[in-house]
């Protein structure tokens, strides 16, 4: 049995045949991560400085040069890296007076930092598998996203007290601005105009209070909070559409939960797209109290201005493990960021690596490296690797750049 | 999906009866339930009904591909999600600690299982579907995000 890194549901049931150079057979892996494992046979990196190829140990060197040389360094990614190699990167932020973030401070970062500090309540995927009678998808798709979300736990399978399953015991709602592919698979679904989110929040409080919703139609929702009402535990996933459509006002989903816990039983797991971008986030927060946009200079310092978004523009140096900033950000700050000196650690090619002044291949975590890694809801999976590889994994690339500074 | 009606507009509409049916309605319905061949429609090859032959030539082609149960799957369609085979009735009763509480399947007898990131037939025969005394059961194509499985 494998482990998929390919999403943070992490699966653990995997089944791989392998011949030379390829794979065989994968059984139980979605269409993602049939991509994932795909990937590995595809547009490999080779170390390389400033676009000329060159042997790992001088890729190393440079690496450590640049870093140490830098009067302001970013340490960005870690979203795509075992535990292992997120504590040595949090040792290097350190040594380096860095600053260091990774993709949640755009992603589910706010929702994410009040789950870890106990602001929500929270509780594990099979706790939603074997008790959860009422499943609430708020701006995610996760047909999409995370494609077995609903098979493995929120939906479709049987748990300890759900032997009925979707048939009779379960109710999935879906609250989205379009009608997504989980949205034509729930019992209900509520179509919300694009920033939306918020005036629906309060129009479920009203029904909850006694009062009269003043948006959507007043039956459907009336009967939606009738639905929350009667469940024995409700599990809310909210995505990245929640997200950023609240963005400064998250205390109105925070009051949402606060009184559906007064009616009944609510968790929250935020949806998180990265294998391992919980982890992080958990060590973040035992070492320095807060999950990301942290600088380690002079002391610990937490603001947005320690965040990639921000630091990408006064930052003279970065080290990019495992993302692609420059794919995923917007133009003005992946350019910035392209004008600094990029050193990037990631086993295969991308816009990031084809802009990098070093590129460090590292091995595939969960599939030539092993480690742990934390899945969307806080339960921590070890995984070993099933290729062989001579490539070394982030944790070790890392060591060897700090050895070297 | 190709429906019965459609059949039925592209046959002689003769009512001829040598297919063995009283209509060509019912050889329509024959012919999507696969119980029926074209050849078994002899007016259908007279050569003023060439046009219409091809057409349904080119309308039943996805038909055989199907099952013995007329299941069909696309497989450019499929997430790999699973849902079929943790909701499929029949996988969930010979494979309860397998793919009924969500994992992937540890029996031999499940009908559905997830394979190269696409969805596979393995034994149709357990189907509810399967055979004469069929149940029309819709638990795998009712819970597929994307329509990559359908039945005929």
């Amino acid at each position: 049995m494998a482990v998929c890194t390919g999403c943070s549901l992490l699966c653990e049931d995997i089944e791989v045949a392998l011949k030379t150079g390829a794979i065989e057979k994968a059984k139980n892996l979605c269409r993602k991560g049939q991509g994932h494992f795909q990937a590995l046979f595809s547009d490999r990196t080779v170390p390389s400085v400033e676009g000329g190829e060159t042997s790992l140990d001088q890729a190393i060197e440079k690496a450590a040069n640049i870093l140490m040389n830098a009067k302001d360094p970013l340490l960005y990614g870690w979203s795509n890296s075992s535990l292992e190699a997120q504590k040595v990167g949090i040792e290097l932020a350190k040594k380096l007076e860095a600053k260091i973030d990774d993709t949640s401070s755009f992603c589910q970062g706010q929702l994410l930092e009040r789950v870890l500090k106990g602001e929500l309540p929270s509780c594990t995927l099979d706790d939603v598998r074997n008790f959860a009678d009422v499943s609430v998808f708020w701006g995610a798709d996760p047909s999409n996203s995370h494609p077995r979300h609903l098979s493995r736990f929120s939906y479709y399978p049987r748990g300890s007290k759900r032997q009925k399953g979707y048939e009779e015991e379960r109710n999935c709602v879906v609250i989205d601005v379009r009608k997504s592919s989980t949205a034509k698979l729930c019992s209900d679904y509520f179509r919300i105009p694009p920033g939306g989110d918020a005036e629906f929040a309060e129009a479920i409080i009203a029904i909850l209070d006694g009062k009269m919703p003043r948006f959507g139609d007043k039956k459907r929702m009336i009967g939606l909070a009738s639905i929350f009402k009667k469940a024995d535990f409700g599990a809310i996933f909210p995505g990245l559409g929640l997200v950023y459509s609240l963005v400064q006002k998250m205390e109105i989903f925070e009051n949402l939960v606060a009184r559906l816990n007064d009616v009944s039983n609510y968790k929250v797991v935020p949806m998180v797209g990265h294998y391992n971008m919980r982890g992080f986030n958990e060590l973040m927060l035992d070492e320095t109290g807060y999950i990301n946009q942290i600088s380690f200079k002079n002391g610990v310092h937490h603001g947005s201005e320690n965040s990639v978004t921000m630091a990408a523009k006064s930052s003279d140096a970065c080290l990019v493990v495992g993302s692609d900033p420059l794919s995923a950000l917007p133009f003005v700050i992946a350019r910035s960021l392209a004008k600094s000196q990029l050193v990037v650690i990631d086993p295969r090619r991308s816009l990031t690596t084809d802009a990098a002044k070093v590129v460090i291949p590292s091995a595939m975590s969960g599939l030539e490296s092993g480690g742990k890694a934390v899945r969307m809801d806080g339960v921590r999976i070890s995984f070993e690797p099933i290729f062989e590889s001579n490539l070394l994994s982030d944790e070790e690339i890392l060591t060897r750049i700090m050895e070297a500074i | 999906m190709v429906s019965a009606m459609e059949i039925y507009q592209l046959l002689p509409q003769a009512a001829c009866k040598e297919c063995g049916y009283v209509s060509c309605m019912a050889l329509a319905v024959a012919l999507l339930s696969r119980e029926k061949k074209l050849e078994d429609c002899p007016s259908l090859f007279d050569p003023k009904y060439a046009d219409k032959l091809n057409k349904l030539k080119e309308l039943l082609a996805p038909l055989e591909q199907a099952s013995e149960t007329g299941l069909i799957i696309h497989d450019e369609k499929c997430f790999g999600c699973a849902n079929c085979v943790v909701a499929c009735p029949v996988n969930v009763a010979n494979d309860p600690t397998g793919s009924a509480i969500g994992l992937g399947p540890k029996s031999d007898k499940v009908i559905l299982v997830i394979e190269n990131g696409v969805v596979r037939c393995l034994n149709p025969n357990e189907c509810r579907r399967f055979g004469p005394n069929r149940i029309l059961c819709n638990a795998c194509t009712a819970t597929c995000p994307s329509k990559a499985i359908e039945f005929v």
